[in-house]
């Protein structure tokens, strides 16, 4: 390395860098005022001290990993999933059902989306590859009654997984925000402490939007964690620092394809090691 | 959102500080400027983008006069605000499809679940219903489960032919099928709707390529989401260079995503917004007005 100074130039490309991963301006200039502090308090010399700095700095931001959460008092444990339209819901339903089946979980599926034209489908056609049932109605019938035939069904047949699929809804529209809350009601019916998941699927190549989209759904119904979806593509997903550092909801699952097996547990260390990664 | 009303009242805040009187200085300029380009990485604008774009207004805000009813702050919104349109403003007819093929081809690419299925159902509908054309939808995607079930189920709703095969079968092949079958059925207007690719997958990009090769698509558009950050600029010259796109649409417009992409895209690549989704329903597609979506990058 020619130069390892700490030079204004130094400044702009973490700057740079922050910014082009969708960190956003905010807590960009947080990061930076806080590396600043740094610098002065532990007398840094180099700017790999500093990156390092801001690699740690980043990685507190996002909290500790923080496994499935499953029901203590109920044998059902209930996963909602929500999230704006296209973001990758369906897939990544059909990615944590493979998973906790092979962990030897019986899980069982609700096709909540009833709405979007063959969603229905989607989530049969995946349930069939993984071999895994999916409880549904016909197009255009009540969510909320798919979620109570499911819930009824999990009971029946002494799964201990449901998770539920639902319609793609931008968390600026009232009344399909209300929707989930009727969903959460339901589910309240029949198992009190659940849904002990509320996860929200956020594509990666969002930008400054997916914070205003986690605010929303977190007042509507709660949020319980995080799966960022298609990391494999170009995007860095950097408005996940906002998202677990401003709501505290921590991020559980990365997709990284769209094949079944494209699911990781979170971990915030390579997350923020792939932010600093040269493409 | 009251993200004009905060960049408004941060570049008084700023101005109120300065003399304010006469002509913007250059000083003046550079500190507002510092809030423009922030406000435009808000709203998702390519850094680099925002940027070059702020370079130009510089240009043009130093030596401004201040004029009596404008005050500095407006002044300088001004200036930003008509640059945007500029920008994202082709000239006239651009936005207009490109229809004069025998039967013109539309070809629908760009990223995963960006809207491209449901967006060739709107257009089907968009041009039966406003433009009088028949138009064959066409299922090329293989891999998303369903996806073909879902055009399938599009096309009943509103009453048009989709041309489709079985699993397994080629998209390249299902394509250029259905240029005979759009003869055979008496369609004007073919849509192809294709598979969701990343635009670093050579594979996926090889296959639109090849479509694009054989069935030479007037108009080629990427349909891309208004939620979509910094890489919005990357994806569309990725697509850009592989199927040479003809044009954009912005989809998911309905929500409170300010749309920098576009700019973005449209400031890198040239390429037109051609159409803008509003909402998930099939009538839920608008023409492309670059001052609406000006204002809507300055939270106006
Ligand atoms: N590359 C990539 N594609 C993904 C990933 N997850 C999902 N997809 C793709 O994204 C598209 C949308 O996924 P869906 O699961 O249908 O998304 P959804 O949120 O259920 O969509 P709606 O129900 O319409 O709101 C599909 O083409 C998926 O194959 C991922 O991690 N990587
Ligand atoms: N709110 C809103 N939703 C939209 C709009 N356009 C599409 N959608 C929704 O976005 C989701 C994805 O749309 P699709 O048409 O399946 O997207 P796609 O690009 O074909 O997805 P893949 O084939 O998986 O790549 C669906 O839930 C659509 O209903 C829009 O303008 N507004
Ligand atoms: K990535
Ligand atoms: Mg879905
Ligand atoms: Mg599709």
């Amino acid at each position: 390395q020619e130069s390892d100074q700490i030079t204004d130039e130094m400044w702009e490309e973490l700057e740079d860098l922050m910014l082009a991963a969708d960190i956003g301006p905010n807590t960009t200039s947080w990061l930076l005022k806080r590396l600043h502090q740094r610098v002065e308090e532990e007398h840094m010399q180099t700017g790999s001290q500093v990156q390092q700095a801001l690699r740690e700095e980043l990685t507190a931001l996002l909290g500790k990993p923080t496994p499935l959460h499953f029901s203590q008092t109920s044998p059902l444990t209930v996963i909602l999933v929500i999230g704006v339209n296209g973001s990758g819901k369906t897939t990544s339903i059909a990615k944590m059902a493979n998973r906790l089946t092979n962990e030897g979980h019986k899980v069982i599926l609700a096709a909540g989306d009833t709405f979007r034209a063959a969603a229905i489908d989607q989530l049969k056609e995946w349930g069939e590859r993984i071999n895994v049932p999916v409880i549904s109605q016909s197009p255009n019938s009540d969510p909320g009654a798919v979620v109570y035939d499911a819930l009824q069904a999990a009971q029946n047949r002494g799964s201990d997984v449901l998770i539920v699929d639902t319609a793609g809804r931008l968390h600026t529209k009232y009344n399909l925000m209300e929707e989930l809350r009727k969903i959460n009601k339901i589910i309240q019916k029949f198992v009190p402490d659940g849904p002990h998941e509320l996860l929200m699927v956020i594509d990666a190549t969002t930008g400054q939007n997916a914070l205003l989209q986690a605010r929303k759904f977190a007042e509507h119904i709660g949020l319980t964690g995080v799966v960022i979806t298609k990391m494999d593509s170009t995007a860095k997903g950097g408005f996940a620092f906002a998202v677990a550092d401003d709501l505290g909801v921590p991020i559980k699952f990365i997709g990284t394809g769209e094949k079944v097996g494209d699911l990781i547990p979170f971990d915030p260390k390579s997350f923020v090691s792939a932010l600093f990664a040269e493409e | 959102m009251a993200m004009f009303e905060s960049l408004s009242k941060r570049l008084e805040g700023i101005f109120n500080n300065l003399s304010g009187q006469g002509k913007l200085t250059e000083e003046d300029v550079n500190a507002a400027l510092r809030e423009v380009r922030i406000a435009l990485i808000e709203a998702d604008v390519n850094l680099k983008v925002a940027r070059q774009f702020v370079e130009r207004v510089k240009e043009k805000a130093i030596g401004a006069d201040v004029l009596g009813s404008l005050s500095p702050a407006q002044q300088v919104l001004s200036i930003v605000n008509d640059e945007l349109i500029e920008v994202l403003g082709g000239t006239e007819g651009k936005n207009k499809l490109e229809l004069s093929g025998n039967p013109p081809v539309i070809m629908l690419v760009g990223l995963q679940g960006s809207g491209k299925t449901t967006t060739a159902a709107k257009l089907g509908r968009y041009l039966r219903d406003k433009q009088g054309m028949r138009p064959l939808l066409v299922a090329a995607d293989m891999y998303r489960p369903a996806a073909v079930n879902q055009l399938k189920a599009l096309g009943k709703q509103l009453q048009l032919p989709v041309y489709w095969e079985q699993m397994g079968a080629d998209p390249v092949d299902i394509c250029v099928n259905a240029l005979e079958h759009a003869r055979e059925q008496a369609c004007n207007v073919i849509i192809l709707d294709t598979a969701g690719r990343l635009n670093i997958d050579e594979r996926m990009m090889e296959e639109v390529r090849t479509i694009r090769s054989r069935v030479q698509p007037h108009e080629v558009l990427l349909v891309a989401d208004a939620m979509t950050g910094q890489e919005a600029v990357r994806v569309a010259k990725d697509f850009n260079e592989a199927v040479s796109l003809t044009g954009m649409i912005l989809t998911k417009m309905d929500g409170d995503a300010r749309g920098g992409a576009a700019l973005s895209i449209r400031a890198v690549t040239g390429l037109p917004v051609k159409f803008m989704g509003v909402g998930e329903k099939t009538d839920a597609l608008v023409p492309f007005h670059p001052d609406r979506l000006a204002s809507r990058i300055l939270g106006m």
